[in-house]
């Protein structure tokens, strides 16, 4: 029931956003999300936009994980 | 705007990202320990993603009570097909329900007979079912977690706005953290860490955890559904069960928040209350369960109806009741793949497309 797939806004008219999802177009109440913009993009679940995604944790989160790779790379070749 | 996708998903199935967090696993995890994942959607992924088959043997993944078809009560199906037989009843429901056997019938079998049950793809489209027959009652199954709790709220709110006097919701929620504490307190299940569903954490945030965090002491983490997210979490578990230091942590930073949806929690606080409620596998767990508020007792498919079910048992043989506490793995129930398959389903673990036992099914042979 929960797609994770996450859609970014393309429109919005009366709390109804129209999302794109991986190139369809849907559409979305926005009915459980405070300030949702045009750009931003959302996870979607039956019908509503839940949450919108944070591109700086994104970045953040991806980039923890690549230092933790070279970190463990590293140590191999002490071992 | 491809690569801004990216960034929130594709960018999270990196393969040699994901070969270094197993080598990381590897190392944490000597010791072997029993990790649940709590959430239907994360049992999926898990599966879809081959998951499985990357981790050390020392690491044993559960399938926990996050399947909402799975564990709804056997009481609450037979008084779903109940409605749909009703004459003026439009029953509105997700798909994953239809074909879960309740004790004589299901809500498919019910349907090829004639009953006025509507598949639905969004709540929503249940209050339009509403506007759209004002001679018959539209009564839309309100089954699942604090996903979709808030979606049902917002269908109530509206209907009540639109003065629908035709619309009203069969509630059967019911709220994670309570099944938490009521799965430490089962003689049975041994678990030494909780693999955080992502989308109710979504909508609840990891503050709503902490009480449960501190009352138990026992390592959580929440995450999300690609890959990387996933072996993320079992890392942050296994590193906190080795050290012997359980904490709350959070592994989809993205969209978990520590206060969640406020928007939505709000919603859901305006419609709802908790209430004691019957799990399929647990039993009456206290507050677990979510009730439609006396205010908007209109709406509520259990005060316009009377609805008599009598209490039957789950259906003979059937293991669901120990596969959703991880007691038991699917290929530890005797009927699986023997009389239990999708085509002909004996529980509704094997009916759901989150359910464990369909899962196992799929992607083992
Ligand atoms: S295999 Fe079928 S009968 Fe056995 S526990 Fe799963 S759903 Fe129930």
């Amino acid at each position: 029931m929960c797609l994770a797939i996450p859609s970014q806004i393309t429109h919005i008219e009366d709390q109804i956003a129209t999302i794109d999802v991986a190139g369809v177009q849907r559409q979305a109440s926005l009915l459980l999300l405070e300030d949702a913009r045009i750009g931003d993009f959302v996870i979607v679940h039956a019908g509503f936009a839940i949450q919108k995604l944070d591109a700086d944790a994104a970045q953040e989160t991806l980039m923890l994980l690549r230092k933790a790779a070279e970190q463990a790379e590293r140590d191999d070749e002490f071992d | 705007m491809k690569d801004q996708l990216s960034q929130f998903g594709e960018a999270f199935r990196e393969p040699q990202l994901a070969r270094s967090l197993v080598a990381q696993l590897k190392i944490s995890a000597r010791a072997p320990m029993r990790i649940m994942e709590v959430c239907g959607t994360h049992t999926m992924a898990i599966f879809r993603h081959g998951i499985r088959a990357l981790l050390p043997p020392t690491v044993t993944l559960l399938s926990g009570p996050g399947c909402p078809v799975c564990v709804t009560d056997q009481n609450d199906i037979d008084g779903f097909i109940a409605l749909a037989q009703r004459e003026e009843v439009i029953v509105a429901t997700f798909g994953d329900l239809m074909r879960v056997p309740g004790t004589y019938t299901s809500l498919q079998r019910e349907k090829a007979e004639g009953a006025d049950v509507r598949v639905v793809y969004s709540p929503m489209d249940a209050v339009q079912l509403a506007q759209d027959h004002p001679d018959r009652t539209v009564v839309s199954l309100g089954v699942g977690f604090e996903t979709t709790t808030p979606t049902i709220a917002a269908t109530i709110l509206t209907a009540q706005q639109l003065k629908l006097p035709n619309f009203c919701v069969y509630a059967a929620h019911k709220t994670v953290p309570q099944a938490l504490a009521a799965l430490m307190a089962h003689p049975k299940v041994r678990i030494d860490g909780f693999l955080l569903p992502g989308h109710v954490s979504v909508i609840i945030g990891m503050q709503a955890y902490r009480p449960f965090f501190e009352a138990h002491a026992i390592p959580c983490a929440a995450a999300g559904f690609e890959p990387l997210d996933i072996l993320q979490g079992l890392l942050m578990l296994a590193r906190q069960i080795k050290a012997g230091r359980p904490a709350l942590e959070n592994a989809y930073p993205r969209a978990v928040t520590e206060a969640g949806n406020p928007k939505a929690r709000t919603i859901m606080d305006q419609v709802f209350v908790a209430c004691d409620a019957r799990w399929r596998g647990l039993g009456e767990i206290p507050g677990s369960g979510l009730a439609i508020r006396p205010e908007f007792s209109q709406f509520d498919a259990a005060r316009r109806f009377k609805i008599a079910v009598v209490d039957m048992p789950p259906p003979k043989g059937c293991a669901c009741g120990e596969i959703l506490t991880g007691i038991k793995t699917p290929p530890e129930c005797p009927l699986f793949r023997t009389r239990c398959t999708p085509m002909d389903p004996v529980g509704p673990c094997m009916v759901s497309s989150e359910g464990t036992c369909a899962a196992y099914y799929r992607y083992s042979s």
